[in-house]
């Protein structure tokens, strides 16, 4: 079974349909128990960085998400459902920085480019050993953001360029995320997803 | 490696069904926005935008039917505009599956719910819709509404830079002298806002000609948007973006992997 966490506004509903293409039944839930014991957790990106931590700590999200990397349970996290992972972020929540989650080290930095929001579909210089790009490592992925994480991490790094390189996909054992919005990236984001569920 | 510009077809909705119809397809159903967006979907459509331009209560539940619908089998962006005057208008369309939201004259008569929706949902979810037409206003551009037929006295670019400051992500700029008359984007006020504006910029009202898309990108535009020379069949999506290409944009190949 797909859990995808819903603590807040925000577009669920694609996301929803999109992991209901795979064979997985899918849930979508804020309840700790159903979280932490989902085969697979999405994390969806809600908002801004700190608006969407807050949210998060609500339904102390912070504890699902690491209790199921304790049992290496895999996880999913999209756009700033993939940010909330880091350190912390220049995103200012009313002039605050608001702690992330902090499962990879490294700030979520401000991207530097003429037209921000980057929007669009983008193309991504894949890992080698990706798992999550396996047979798509040609295609164009959906971004909407004005941060994201740079420094590479554990595991596999997939990059994207707008004003720069940005990590667009990480890859680790258990928790694996992605900056772009595969649920909205036509043929190639279903594909994706269907990589990351049947890896479950 | 660059970013695609993006190519958005849009479909007028009434009351859940589309009232500019495509007419180059033989349709099951030529009224249903759902099987339209799919189409476009399939030709390469980079985001469908649904304008909503239903006037009742009632017409606005189906909306969101639609958009409930839509997300189903739409996997691309999806932006609605069209009588949004609240975040809790905005939180349904999200929740329904709309990814974006166009705003217009609720932003003109409370600017301050473009810092509202903004603080909520993030940036990225607005989109400030502009009917701009020429007049002796300062830039040379003013804000209309209702189509163009009333002038708000308002510079377009002050309105602009103001929505920009108060949290939009993105614009949908609409010329009021070219929409309708595919006599190409209005280039000038395409090159006026790009010079003021570090968000997005959707170029919209008076394509015609396959040339006129790559002038828009020439003058600024980050994103084209069209609604009749696409509904006519006058152009496919596919033939715009292969012109795109020739002439060295980027554009993205829609559905390379095969359908699912």
């Amino acid at each position: 079974m797909i859990a995808i966490l819903d603590y807040g506004s925000g577009n669920i509903r694609s996301a929803q349909r999109a992991f209901e293409k795979t064979k997985h039944q899918v849930i979508v839930t804020s309840d700790y128990q159903e979280a932490v014991s989902a085969d697979g957790l999405v994390v969806p990106g809600v908002g801004a960085f700190g608006s969407c931590m807050k949210a998060l700590l609500k339904i102390d999200g912070d504890k699902i998400i690491k209790e199921r990397q304790q049992e290496k349970k895999k996880t999913l996290g999209i756009c700033v459902g993939m940010q909330i992972l880091f350190e912390s972020s220049d995103e200012l929540l009313n002039g605050e920085s608001i702690k992330g989650l902090g499962i990879f080290p490294g700030r979520v930095v401000r991207l530097e480019a003429p037209v921000i929001p980057h929007m669009g579909f983008n193309e991504v210089e894949v890992d080698e050993t990706s798992k999550l790009f396996k047979g798509i490592e040609k295609e164009r992925f959906y971004f909407v953001h004005s941060y994201a994480a740079k420094d590479p991490v554990v595991g596999a790094n997939s990059y994207c360029d707008y004003g720069g390189g940005f990590l667009a996909a990480i890859e680790s054992q258990t928790v694996s995320a992605v900056q772009f919005h595969p649920e909205k990236s036509g043929a190639a984001g279903l594909a994706l997803i269907e990589n990351w569920a049947s890896g479950l | 490696m660059s970013l695609a510009t993006r190519i958005i077809p849009c479909l007028d909705v009434k009351d859940g069904r589309v009232v500019k119809g495509i007419n180059f397809l033989n349709l099951v159903d030529a009224g249903d926005p759902v099987e339209m967006a799919q189409i476009y979907n399939n030709e390469g459509a980079d985001e469908i935008t649904f304008l909503d331009i239903t006037a009742s209560s009632q017409g606005r539940s189906t909306t969101l039917e639609v958009v409930r619908r839509s997300a189903d089998q739409l996997f691309i962006p999806l932006t609605v505009g069209g009588g949004i005057s609240s975040t809790d208008d905005v939180n349904q369309l999200l929740r329904a599956g709309a990814d974006k939201v166009s705003i217009n004259t609720a932003a003109l008569k409370r600017p301050e719910l473009i810092n509202e929706i903004s603080e909520s949902f993030g940036s990225q979810v607005l989109v400030i819709s502009i009917d701009a037409k020429r007049s002796r206003s300062s830039s040379g551009f003013e804000v209309t509404t209702h189509g163009g037929s009333i002038s708000t006295g308002i510079d377009a670019l002050d309105w602009i830079k103001e929505a920009i400051e108060r949290g939009v992500g993105e614009i949908l700029l609409n010329s009021m002298d070219t929409d309708g008359t595919r006599a190409g984007y209005d280039l000038e006020l395409i090159r006026l806002v790009r010079a003021i504006s570090p968000v997005p910029i959707i170029a919209s009202g008076g394509a015609g000609d396959i040339s006129d898309f790559a002038k828009a990108l020439e003058s600024g535009a980050d994103a084209l948007l069209a609604a009749s020379v696409f509904h006519f069949g006058i152009y496919r999506i596919s033939d715009i973006k292969r012109d795109l290409g020739r002439k060295g944009f980027t554009v993205r190949q829609g559905n390379q992997i095969g359908q699912n």
